[in-house]
């Protein structure tokens, strides 16, 4: 066989992972303090920063405000360095804009929009390294700057890609690498506590056999990626919280 | 954010007797965070924060012809982007401020708690505070910032156009035929005031810290030119910074000059001058905002950057000299 293989025969990936697990995960919340809320986020090499303002008053023309909810603005940009060969422009291509238009369809799925007529939230995203896996990394990211911002939201909402190795064997969070040889990529973001998927989206193909298999395996992923960003919340909360002396008083008592 | 009479007043006053608004005199630049090697696969990269502006430099370098008149030199290209943070000043333009709230100043105490906890070097110019009053930049409005982004862009180009300030010459590979393009792209995250002096030296840094890939032999063909690099990471040429420029902006407000200023103070200036400093020469200046100077207080403005330029400069290469330390860079620390 020329291609090499996904996944070796002793079960481990290029990166030396197993099929189940993650790359890496790191975030933080509250980096900046100019937006409402903003987070850093590295799932593995791929970096991700996110800025969340408001809900203010909407911006620009009036007639796009909603009288019932709240409207949602995402931007999503890569850095011109942020991926191997220089980018022309950091945004407006259709890629770009696909990724906004799918990021926003999945952050309105969980924040409390009715909660805030005429307003808008603005919710930017900026990629710094591109490393595979950018959606999910930008999901998870926007999620816990909303998180940072105080806005209400149902749940966490968690991303993840999968996909099928050797046309049997279902593997999560796609590296740069894998995506690049070939294999299919199912991407989901999903609301982990309740199981319910918000949005689904595939490139090339497999087997209709399969896809119960591998989406359960992304759902996984974005059940253990929830924990990670709860673990983190919980920190930051504790951080802040001991800065504002609510973990003394509490001691007292 | 726009400022009362009142607090404009108060900044002046300020000013006036020298000591302003955060704890400052008027040569004081605020605390700096500076870290290398933040962006992996770039060939240099730096990132800045001074007090709230965040500048984040990457730099890549390409093969490409050399311009027809200039068969010696490489060249070099400048591109800002300040979208992430500039619609944010936008917004909160429109925004009231609401900073008086308890919560969100205890919020805003603690990250900068945990700013302070993981300062590495602080430029020793000074012991300033970090400013507070952080948003809002009038100068940020329009389509993305995009005016802002090209005037600090055609700034630096001009600022480095010199080739007393940097030696593009070491870029050539062959005379005429091929040379290394240096593309420094700066990416804003975040505006608290006196981007161009972050910005400047944040590409400094950035191109201090470049490997050049060294090359080891060029074959000629016809009109083909192939070249082979080096593969061996650590070897590579460093390039030469010891004259690139560094910006300072001074800024005019009531009858005295201050540099670094943050937001508000910018808001009150009447006009503001952007010195590039390289070695103790200037390489460009640049008269900024709405307001006219008189002659003598532009000398003035320019003896004050000179001044400062050269100060900041000594500090950025005292910086530099000790070796910086390993382990996690980046925005978790």
């Amino acid at each position: 066989m020329s291609k090499k293989e996904l996944l070796s025969k002793i079960g481990l990936r290029l990166d030396g992972r197993r099929a189940h697990e993650l790359r890496r995960i790191r975030c933080k919340l509250g980096v900046f303090t100019e937006p409402d809320g903003s987070a850093y986020m590295e799932q593995g090499l791929t970096k991700v920063l996110a800025a969340v303002y408001g809900p203010h008053q909407v911006r620009g023309s009036k007639s796009k405000a909603h009288h019932d909810n709240c409207l949602i603005n995402c931007q999503f940009s890569m850095a011109v360095f942020s991926t191997t060969d220089r980018k022309k422009r950091p945004r407006g291509d259709r890629k770009s804009t696909e990724l906004s238009m799918h990021l926003q369809q999945a952050l309105e799925s969980v924040i409390k929009t009715e909660l805030y007529p005429w307003s808008q939230i603005d919710v930017y995203v900026e990629v710094l390294h591109a490393d595979g896996g950018i959606y999910p990394t930008c999901v998870n990211a926007a999620t816990l700057a909303l998180i940072d911002a105080g806005i209400p939201i149902k749940e966490y909402v968690c991303a993840c890609t999968a996909s099928l190795a050797n046309n049997d064997v279902p593997m999560v969070d796609i590296s740069h690498q894998e995506e690049v040889m070939g294999g299919p990529t199912l991407t989901i973001a999903a609301l982990p506590m309740s199981g319910k998927i918000v949005l689904m989206e595939m490139s090339q193909r497999f087997h209709l056999d399969h896809l119960d298999k591998v989406m359960n395996k992304a759902l996984q992923g974005c059940k253990d990626i929830r924990q990670i960003l709860d673990a983190a919340v919980r920190l930051h909360v504790r951080d802040i919280g001991s800065a504002t002396g609510w973990a003394l008083t509490s001691y007292n008592e | 954010m726009g400022l009362s009479e009142a607090e404009k007043t108060y900044v002046l006053h300020g000013v006036e007797e020298n000591l302003r608004v955060d704890g400052r005199d008027r040569e004081e630049y605020r605390p700096m965070e500076l870290e290398t090697d933040v962006v992996s696969h770039a060939f240099g990269s730096a990132r800045l924060r001074l007090a709230n502006t965040d500048v984040l430099v990457a730099v890549k370098i390409e093969v490409d012809a050399p311009f027809p008149e200039r068969p010696y030199e490489g060249k070099l290209e400048f591109f800002v982007d300040c979208s992430f943070s500039s619609m944010i000043t936008w917004v909160l333009n429109k925004m009231k401020p609401q900073m008086a709230s308890s919560p969100m100043n205890s919020h805003m105490a603690s990250k900068k708690m945990l700013a302070k906890e993981r300062t590495i070097k602080m430029i020793s110019m000074d012991i300033g505070l970090p400013s507070s009053s952080a948003n809002a930049t009038p100068n940020f409005e329009g389509r993305g910032g995009e005016v802002l982004a090209a005037e600090i862009s055609n700034c630096l180009s001009s600022a480095y156009c010199s080739s007393l300030s940097f030696d593009l010459t070491k870029l050539c590979i062959l005379q005429g035929k091929k040379c290394w393009k240096l593309y420094v792209d700066i990416l804003i995250l975040e505006c608290g005031g006196n981007l161009f002096d972050a910005i400047s030296i944040a590409v400094k840094v950035a191109l201090r810290n470049t490997q050049v890939p060294r090359v080891k032999c060029i074959d000629m063909d016809g009109n083909n030119v192939e070249i082979s690099v080096c593969h061996d990471m650590f070897d590579c040429q460093r390039l030469n910074v010891e004259n690139a420029p560094v910006m300072v902006t001074v800024c005019k407000i009531g009858d005295k000059c201050i540099v670094d200023p943050d937001v508000a103070e910018e808001q009150c200036s009447v006009g503001s001058v952007v010195v590039a400093v390289s070695g103790n020469r200037f390489s460009t200046v640049l008269q900024t905002g709405m307001g006219s100077l008189h002659p003598l207080t532009l000398v003035d403005c320019l003896k004050m950057g000179h001044k400062v330029g050269q100060k900041l400069d000594e500090a950025v290469k005292e910086v530099l000299k000790e070796s910086l330390r390993g382990g996690d860079v980046g925005f978790i620390k």
